[in-house]
């Protein structure tokens, strides 16, 4: 059997005395596309967080690789992160640098390139998510957000990783340029082979990049299974959930 | 009884919160400060907070000094020429300046314009993501945003205060000659009479460590700052008060130190 990319058990984080995850367990095999689905407020970023190294569980593993980065050494536990590739919801491009050296930065970073050689290479990073050259030398402000989401996808793959995130990657987005967004996202992933986390409440998209999906809700995963299978599951939050239902298992706080 | 209870509560929890702030104060300050001496480095970053931070802060400085200067000249002759000590004033002119008035009145401009700024930005960038979007892009935060402004802030003021000093005297000289009637070559002798370095040397050592205190607020602030446009807000006025206020007391602890008899 192999070992799973990403392996995640027993994952506990609370802010304060609210607990937002709850004994989670997640395993990604390698190549495999993830979607986990889940409302606002569930969890769903703080999880891809905590692999990330952004946030510190309370109690649980993750392993990557068969490697886990909690308990690893410092040094070795940013190699392991270091293979992550981030697409965050906003795009969180640096504002006070152009494109090019956005697309760049992870590239020059790690001084696999020189900065004579970086903008040639930005420009073909940006070709791969249909942005001409033009655009290589604007700011980020100037792009609208369809534009804006690319050239995040552009900097989080440039640098080839081995395991990529996404969150929530359509929303604020028109209903058409979320299905492109997605179509390059699927498109990235399968020419990098890379493993995938995304996490999204979007069904439509959720069915167009993922493989696999798990549910999250009330700090735990509730279902797991093909993506293909989402929207004929017979577990009733699932159920609730794909389909908008507002009568369900899943009661929303409408106050907190 | 209750309510006294509640009184001593609420001034403890107080105390609990300033002291929590306090040390992560210093953990920000000494994380930052190793991030100095270790590879990679951000010559770059530096210069640019260096333009940043000393360059552009020359104007308001500049003005300040030399206005300061002026009104010292002129409030220190309405007093000393009622026991006809007027001599004495182009030395209070150039002590108070190199010694306190440079590098405190430099320092509170510079906290309002750069540390603002600095809380700003670094505010702006946490709330969008930005500095998680660092570390996802191998490359440490604090590294990259903290410790060359850090740097940056520890060389710009002492320059900072050099270009105070001169102006802060000759803002003296000005109104001293043009306004009181006193001999130019007679003031300026008395201005270097009785200046030893260790006057302009204090002032500078005061500078560098302003200049490390504005820079390390400014960028803990914008650091930790939450939840939006008005999280921003609050960081960088929490920025400029509380790096106006330990310059301050720090100004005091430096002098007790610097020339304690």
């Amino acid at each position: 059997m192999t070992t799973p990319k990403i392996r995640i058990r027993g994952l506990k984080k609370s802010f304060g005395d609210k607990t937002v995850l709850d004994g989670v367990d997640l395993d990604v095999m390698p190549g495999t596309a993830m979607v986990v689905i889940g409302g606002s407020g569930t969890g769903k970023s703080v999880l891809i967080k905590s692999i990330l190294g952004l946030v510190t569980p309370d109690a649980g593993s993750i392993e990557i690789d068969g490697e886990n980065v909690l308990t690893a050494r410092r040094a070795r536990a940013r190699q392991l992160r270091g293979q992550i590739g981030m697409l965050f919801q906003n795009g969180a491009l640096f504002d006070s640098m152009t494109v090019w050296e956005n697309v760049a930065f992870a590239l020059l970073a790690e001084r696999k390139i020189r900065r004579s050689q970086a903008r040639d290479k930005a420009v073909s990073v940006l070709a791969t998510v249909g942005l001409a050259e033009n655009v290589a030398d604007l700011s980020p402000a100037e792009l609208s957000g369809g534009m804006q989401k690319r050239v995040a996808l552009a900097r989080a793959i440039a640098a080839e990783p081995a395991i990529m995130f996404f969150d929530e990657p359509t929303t604020g987005l028109d209903p058409i340029m979320g299905a492109v967004i997605d179509e390059l996202i699927v498109d990235c992933v399968k020419r990098l082979g890379s493993t995938s986390i995304a996490i999204t409440h979007d069904m439509a998209s959720a069915q167009r990049i993922g493989d696999e999906a798990a549910m999250l809700f009330d700090g735990k995963i509730v279902w797991s299974g093909p993506a293909r299978g989402l929207l004929a599951s017979d577990n009733p939050y699932v159920d609730q959930f794909t389909h908008g239902r507002s009568a369900g298992p899943i009661k929303m706080a409408l106050r907190r | 009884m209750n309510t006294l209870l509640n009184g001593v509560g609420a001034v403890g929890a107080m105390v609990l919160d300033g002291l929590a702030w306090l040390g992560a104060l210093a953990i920000f300050a000494g994380r930052g400060v190793f991030c100095l001496f270790r590879p990679p480095y951000y010559p770059r970053l530096v210069g640019r907070s260096l333009l940043e931070i000393g360059f552009f802060s020359l104007p308001v400085v500049a003005l300040t000094a030399l206005f300061t200067g002026m009104v010292l000249a002129l409030q220190s002759y309405t007093g000393f020429s009622r026991f006809n000590a007027e001599s004495a004033i182009a030395s209070v002119v150039v002590l108070s300046v190199t010694r306190e008035l440079g590098p405190v009145l430099a320092g509170l401009m510079v906290s309002g314009r750069a540390g603002a700024a600095m809380a700003a930005e670094l505010g702006t960038m946490r709330v969008t993501d930005q500095i998680d979007a660092l570390s996802t892009l191998s490359t440490d935060p604090m590294q990259y945003l903290v410790a060359p402004r850090l740097l940056a802030g520890v060389i710009a003021m002492p320059l900072l205060v050099v270009v105070a000093d001169i102006l802060g005297v000759l803002g003296g000289f000005i109104v001293a000659t043009l306004r009181l009637g006193f001999n130019p070559s007679t003031y300026l002798v008395n201005t270097f009479a009785n200046l030893r370095v260790e006057d302009v040397a204090s002032g500078l050592i005061k500078a560098c460590v302003f200049g490390f205190v504005i820079a390390l607020l400014g960028c803990f602030n914008g650091y930790r700052s939450r939840g939006g446009a008005q999280g921003v807000g609050a960081a960088t006025t929490s920025a400029v008060v509380s790096a106006s206020i330990l310059i301050l007391a720090l100004d005091y602890v430096l002098t007790q130190v610097l020339f304690a008899k």
